[in-house]
């Protein structure tokens, strides 16, 4: 899994860079924004690991735990949402992560909005959002994280 | 250029300095969508050593710049072709039915994720998958129900299908031979471009090397019995989507033509038997000229490449025969409306550039797969061009534009560059292997998209004129949880009823074909007959080869 940025664990030492992961779950081969999201992200100065391709829930949840991310980012064109989000975030908070940022980005229906999030989802992306809108979106909802 | 020429231009020349100083150009740099610079005009200066008979000549002959067909749309009207599939294959079916009723003249077929991956509906894997993104085909006797009430022998059949081609394609001849269609009169295309996968589509099964010697069978196959078949759609379109500029689409696509060329030579066919069956598929993006100049320049470079590369001596070898869907990433889910504005310019550059069959996209396909209203005002908008745009009139009436002539050859020179490079690191199987194309797409969608932030580039209702929108103002269509539930019966039904020894049976004689040398076609067109499922035939394949997995750069 290709991984960017300084440090991997960085609240020991005091280090607040933001750790995201951007995943592809699903089916799903079309991974033209999450490439760009990712390297945009990295570009903002977050520490990006990115899954790539057909993921299950349970490879997500498995790679968020293990790097400890603060956000978790799904990318999913596929219409398959509805399936694989709850999985992945009920998995994630199961393992007992409780303080992440859950971001959508997609084909998403405007009909799927409420549900997805009363689910859990924080932010939702659809065609058209802004690298800039994701980066201030993140910085500003990131969740406080006590020092382990 | 004369005495007279230098003369008076040098003199415009000095006007223009005059002129801008008091009407400065908007921006310092005008280009292309794809960023290619562009002069404010061209003139006789800008194409010099232009040579009529060489870069053009006439159309339906070499280099088949200004088309493949003698008289063009006179003769013969592109074919009006809406790729659709939803659902299971009655729904698909349905809507197939009513294309048909509404004058388009050939079917093309989208499957869903899971066909796509090589599973089974009722695969873990599939779950909130199946029949979403298209029609979900397990088995035969969904293959059955696709086609029912479908005169199969006389319309084309176009199917988008990549590494499990060949078993929708064994489907599909089983269909026409259980009705008595003989083999030769079937007539369609099998997309079956596995090298695009690799490089933008991202729906692979296995690694690239048997992945290719299966497409060499379909070739072979193909060639020896069933010659109405076009056996690869060799596509720009999943390259272009993904972030190709223009030239990279060309390049690269033409790079896997001549991977597959070269793969049918390797399997000891003879050039001119099986690439006249070979055909293209391009995206048609928002920049009018650079689209029809990338469609004028393929024909071109491929008419060279068939005859000066692969010696292929039929003329039918050089023509490069396409289809062409307008670009679904430059549609837009804010004002989804403008969309019809956006597909009815993409269709007639597709036309301008001499297409020989067109989809056009739905206004609301970034939202959702199209409902049946917006499919109508997609291929309204194609008969409209056709009928009374009056563009079909004249063949390539844009040739001899300096402009449009002096673009085509630049396209050329810059997609020349790349097949050089690619040839350079050993072709594009190597390119690949070593994430060269894979790169260069990813850095080109990403200055896109800096771009868009910087306003360089404009999306209408995106980064300028954009409004605030309660509603999208459109229905979408919604697919249900039923359609999973409906096929995973059909699946259960289907595994009860079929004969247990001639699934293991042909199972079985597929695997030894494929640890072996053996042409798997014959093979596979077994176990879809034994009603065999996609997955099953699949999981032979994957033993045998097996899988591929991204390697996940960015």
């Amino acid at each position: 899994m290709p991984k960017t940025g300084a440090a991997k664990k960085g609240h020991a030492e005091g280090n607040t860079k933001i750790r995201v992961l951007v995943a592809k779950p699903g089916l799903d081969g079309h991974d033209r924004g999450a490439k760009v999201i990712a390297r945009a992200l990295r570009d903002a100065g977050f520490e990006v690991i990115y899954t790539g391709l057909h993921q299950t829930p349970d490879m997500i949840v498995n790679a968020a735990i293990e790097e400890d991310v603060h956000v978790v980012g799904l990318s999913i064109l596929s219409g398959a949402h509805n399936a694989l989000v709850p999985e992945i975030i009920s998995g994630i908070k199961r393992a007992g992560a409780t303080d992440v940022l859950y971001l959508v980005g997609g084909i998403i229906p405007d009909e799927d909005f409420e549900p997805l999030k009363k689910l859990g989802v924080d932010m939702i992306f659809t065609p058209g959002a802004s690298i800039e809108g994701v980066v201030t979106y993140i910085r500003k909802h990131v969740k406080e994280r006590p020092l382990k | 250029m004369d005495q007279k020429f230098n003369f008076e231009y040098d003199r415009w020349k000095k006007v223009l300095a005059a002129h801008e100083k008091k009407h400065p150009p908007s921006r310092k740099r005008f280009s292309t969508l794809s960023d290619m610079e562009v002069p404010l005009m061209c003139t006789p200066q800008e194409i010099e050593g232009f040579d009529y008979v060489r870069d053009l000549g006439f159309p339906g002959e070499f280099p088949y710049t200004r088309g493949v067909h003698t008289n063009m749309y006179r003769g013969r009207m592109w074919t009006m072709r809406q790729f659709s599939g939803f659902g299971t294959a009655e729904d698909t079916n349905a809507r197939f039915k009513m294309l048909l009723e509404r004058g388009q003249q050939g079917l093309s077929v989208a499957f869903d994720m899971p066909t796509l991956m090589g599973l089974d509906s009722n695969s873990p894997l599939s779950k909130g998958e199946v029949g979403k993104c298209g029609v979900a085909v397990s088995t035969l006797a969904d293959m059955e129900v696709l086609f029912d009430g479908i005169p199969v022998g006389e319309i084309t059949t176009s199917m988008t299908i990549n590494s499990p081609a060949p078993i929708l394609l064994a489907m599909y001849v089983a269909v026409a031979e259980a009705r008595g269609v003989p083999k030769e009169k079937i007539k369609g295309t099998l997309q079956n471009d596995i090298l695009k996968e690799y490089i933008a589509q991202k729906e692979w099964i296995y690694p690239p090397k048997p992945s290719m010697r299966l497409v060499a069978d379909t070739l072979e196959y193909c060639t020896k019995s069933l010659p109405n078949w076009n056996t690869i759609s060799i596509s720009g379109y999943h390259i272009r989507e993904a972030g190709a500029t223009a030239v990279q689409e060309l390049a690269f696509t033409l790079a896997d033509g001549i991977a597959y060329v070269q793969a049918g030579v390797d399997r000891g066919l003879d050039v001119d038997q099986f690439a006249p069956r070979l055909s293209y598929f391009w995206d048609v993006h928002n920049d009018f000229f650079e689209e029809i100049a990338k469609f004028r320049a393929g024909r071109r470079m491929w008419a060279h490449i068939m005859r000066d590369r692969f010696k292929a001596k039929d003329p039918k070898s050089w023509m490069l025969r396409t289809h062409a869907q307008t670009a679904g990433v430059s549609l837009t889910a804010q004002q989804p409306l403008n969309n019809i504005a956006r597909v009815t310019i993409q269709g007639l550059a597709a036309v301008l550039g001499g297409t020989n069959s067109l989809h056009t996209n739905s206004m609301d396909e970034t939202l959702s797969l199209p409902t049946e209203s917006a499919v109508m005002v997609a291929l309204r908008t194609q008969q409209i061009i056709a009928e009374e745009s009056g563009v079909a009139n004249m063949v390539d009436p844009l040739g001899g534009s300096y402009f449009v002539e002096w673009l085509t050859n630049k396209v050329e020179a810059d997609a020349y560059a790349y097949i050089h490079k690619i040839d350079e690191l050993g072709g594009m199987m190597v390119a690949i292997d070593k994430g060269y194309p894979q790169a260069e797409i990813a850095n080109a969608a990403y200055h896109f998209q800096r771009q868009l932030e910087s306003q360089d580039k404009v999306m209408v209702g995106i980064n300028k004129h954009s409004v605030d929108e309660k509603s999208r103002g459109i229905d979408t269509l919604y697919i249900d949880r039923t359609a999973e539930d409906r096929q995973n019966k059909r699946i259960e039904q289907i595994k009860s009823r079929r004969d247990a020894k001639k699934v293991e049976a042909s199972l079985n004689g597929l695997r030894k074909a494929c640890e072996g040398t053996e042409n798997t076609m014959p093979h596979i067109l077994e176990c879809v007959k034994a009603y065999c499922t996609v997955q099953e035939i699949c999981d032979v394949m994957r033993k045998v080869f097996g899988i591929y997995r991204d390697p996940g750069m960015f």
